[in-house]
């Protein structure tokens, strides 16, 4: 089994131990694994010196360091207005049937989440999503299965 | 540095880096405030302290913004009191106000200021029954009710500055935005001390004590069982706070006659085992010292630390259980008085000991959870059956109706109710330093501790940390071995500074022999089952009534305590004896530290 408190002072060792360095540490765990465990949370904690209720604070100020499980491939569909407009209900409901998973889970396999995301910037080419970093705009149902075969077969 | 600035067109001049808010309270004038508290850093978060500043675009937070030259600041415009409006009925549109049924109705500062300012239709809709909140009742200590909170950020900025625990972080954002622990653990199951000081700073009824008043109740009027009460020391010094006193007052003999009014069977006094705990723990450090000194024992773990205060426990076994060995084996006055209760005290009075109910007075939430402990069931029952906090014994006071200030004070009922001043003085911080020092230095050279009138000072006082060297002079036959040692003691208040002796001991740089550490500021009169409100001052004459109260004490020495004498001769031994250990003695247990 990996350790991820060698991670957590690999991280530590590059960023700095004080305070700001929470923010690229975590980050650096989550590209890594995707989200954030109790477990990691703790040795980031124990690295700074600093308590675990304020890790898990500072990680669920922000939607991207996600601490709920997430799969190895998390599809982030705009939720605002524009991509509601053009058409997100039908990129979601392609996702869904796809992965039978429902937004907020994950597949069993752990490869897949689906989630909501706010705007990503996208608007002038909605409806978009983001797969981990990378970004897919001016979707239709049929584009999205090719997206998702694309990392099926991966 | 002076600045001048009007304030509600009066002239007042301030020294540099002074805020609004407190330029306003010097000259009277009354800014409203909610985030705010003495004991804690500027948050600014709540907004109600608002008022206008000519020439600036938007209000100001008056808690938030230092002076500057030239200010010109008015209170009291229509502007201001409209936005004072706005955010108090914001505050409401989040707040659950079940006020007529709340622990803390008419004694929470958000319904004072709701009654200033928002009566009345509100603009805003209530936002409460959409949310799903958590009630947390985990932990026997207190309820964490997030329905309630405002997300002021008192009890954050408690945990963290205070006690250095932070046990609770801001968490999520927006609407979202709550007080949580590590992943919203239960608060039972996280790092959190009990220690209650998020308690009593909390400004509504989100924080409160667990109360057991209503089972207390029922001891009561159950005519098959025997109600005994002891009180804490902290107790009798801040008890007439609640009650319509002054800070600072005594009220030790109106307490006893109240408690013997509300229908206990025996009101008894924890005085009594602080002083047994200084037999107890004095003979445990001298044993540790001559382990040390003269067996040249490396295995004995030296500084000695106190072990009265069940935050600071917990804080320990959190957070540094690789010193568990230097915490005294004592347990704290409370338990040992509740171990006693059901053994000593049920054989000299003859009761069944199954009959008996063990309630406690304490300034402290976390006496709560020590009386849980599965440890504390020495006497083959639960040792401590209830225990009711400061502020929970003037609600029972005010409950059966008694004109407290007309009660006639009484003593104490015999057989553990006998106390000394070095007893009293444990609910100081420095007071368990003292009181050991008064009887360890006695018992070793025969003679009073070198200090005017008993009075230790360099043990008294409010300074974070305190050092203190006594040279032993003049030992007695059987402890020469302490001959011209310099004993080297420290004493820490509230956990911030508690941890800073921590580090020096990791660090292997404390010189130390023993040192009394209490979890809260100023001690147990400054504890999270004290009176609300608490501040510097507060506590400062809460101390001095403490130390007045030894004064006025006839025997002001532990091994002096008739009482004691009685114990150890009819029951125990002597101090460290095999009984003593099964009752009077615990281990403690690592825990993890989030």
């Amino acid at each position: 089994m990996y350790q991820v408190g060698n991670l957590v002072k690999k991280l530590s060792d590059k960023h700095g131990r004080s305070r700001e360095s929470i923010m690229p540490i975590l980050q650096g765990i989550v590209e890594k694994h995707n989200y954030l465990t109790d477990e990691a949370m703790v040795e980031v904690a124990k690295e700074l010196d600093i308590s675990a209720a304020e890790v898990f604070g500072t990680a669920s100020f922000y939607t991207f360091l996600d601490t709920q499980v997430r799969g190895k491939y998390v599809i982030r569909v705009c939720k605002t207005i524009t991509c509601s407009m053009k058409g997100k209900s039908e990129i979601i409901q392609t996702l869904e049937d796809m992965l039978k998973i429902k937004v907020g889970e994950t597949t069993s396999d752990r490869n897949f989440s689906l989630i909501e995301t706010n705007c990503i910037g996208w608007c002038h080419k909605a409806p978009a999503i983001l797969i981990n970093e990378i970004p897919y705009t001016e979707l239709t149902p049929e584009k999205v299965v090719d997206i998702i075969k694309g990392y099926l077969h991966k | 540095m002076m600045i001048n600035l009007n304030i509600n067109d009066q002239k007042v001049s301030v020294p540099k880096g002074t805020t609004v808010l407190e330029a306003a309270r010097k000259q009277n004038i009354n800014i409203p405030t909610l985030c705010n508290h003495a004991d804690l850093c500027v948050a600014g978060n709540c907004r109600v302290c608002v008022v206008e500043q000519k020439g600036a675009r938007t209000l100001i937070a008056a808690c938030a913004m230092p002076v500057s030259e030239g200010m010109d600041i008015h209170t009291n415009t229509l502007k201001v009191r409209n936005a004072r409006k706005h955010i108090v009925e914001l505050l409401l549109s989040e707040h659950r106000s079940d006020c007529t049924k709340c622990y803390k109705n008419q004694k929470c500062e958000l319904q004072a200021l709701a009654n200033e300012f928002a009566f009345g239709d509100t603009l805003f809709l209530d936002l409460v029954e959409d949310h799903n909140y958590t009630i947390d009742r985990s932990s026997p200590s207190f309820i964490k009710d997030d329905s309630k909170c405002i997300r002021c950020q008192r009890c954050v900025r408690t945990c963290s500055e205070l006690q250095y625990i932070s046990a609770i972080a801001v968490s999520n954002k927006g609407l979202h935005q709550k007080i949580s622990s590590f992943h919203n653990r239960p608060m039972s199951h996280v790092v959190c001390t009990n220690c209650g000081q998020c308690v009593n700073r909390c400004p509504t009824g989100a924080l409160v004590e667990k109360t057991y008043i209503d089972q207390v109740w029922d001891a009561i009027y159950d005519p098959e069982k025997h109600v005994v009460v002891q009180t804490a020391p902290a107790v009798r010094v801040a008890l007439g706070e609640d009650l319509g006193y002054d800070p600072g007052e005594r009220v030790t003999g109106k307490m006893v006659t109240a408690l013997r009014q509300l229908g206990f069977d025996s009101i008894l006094d924890t005085d009594f085992t602080a002083d047994l705990t200084i037999m107890e723990e004095g003979t445990e450090l001298l044993t540790r010292l001559k382990k040390v000194l003269v067996d040249g024992n490396k295995d004995i773990a030296i500084p000695m630390f106190t072990s009265c205060s069940p935050g600071w426990i917990k804080f320990i076994e959190h957070k540094y259980p690789q010193y568990l060995h230097n915490l005294s084996t004592c347990k704290s006055p409370q338990q040992m008085f509740g171990a006693l209760a059901k053994t000593y005290y049920a054989q000299k009075r003859r009761l069944d000991p199954s009959k008996i109910v063990s309630v406690s007075i304490m300034p402290c939430t976390a006496k709560k959870y020590e009386a849980d402990r599965p440890e504390m069931r020495a006497s083959g029952y639960k040792d401590i059956d209830f225990v009711l906090t400061t502020r929970e014994l003037a609600v029972m006071v005010k409950q059966a109706g008694l004109d407290f200030r007309n009660l006639e004070p009484s003593h104490y009922d015999s057989v553990m109710g006998d106390s000394t001043g070095a007893g009293v003085i444990f609910g100081a911080t420095g007071g368990v330093m003292e009181a050991a020092l008064r009887t360890a230095y006695e018992i070793v050279t025969g003679r009073e501790v070198p200090f005017k009138n008993l009075n230790i000072t360099p043990a008294r006082g409010m300074d974070g940390v305190k050092e203190a060297t006594i040279k032993i002079e003049g030992c007695t036959d059987d402890w020469k071995f302490l001959e011209g040692v310099e004993l080297k003691v420290a004493i820490a208040h509230g956990l911030t500074n508690a941890n800073k002796i921590m580090k020096l001991v990791k660090a292997g740089k404390a010189p130390y022999h023993f040192v009394e550490i209490m979890a809260c500021p100023g001690g147990c009169i400054g504890g999270g089952g004290q009176p609300i409100p608490t501040s510097m001052e507060i506590r400062k004459n809460r101390m001095k009534a403490i130390y007045s109260e030894d004064e006025h004490m006839v025997l002001r020495k532990s091994h002096e305590n008739p009482d004691v004498i009685a114990v150890y001769k009819e029951f125990l031994g002597k101090p460290n004896s095999h009984l003593s250990h099964e009752l009077l003695h615990t281990h403690y247990v690592a825990r993890e530290n989030y």
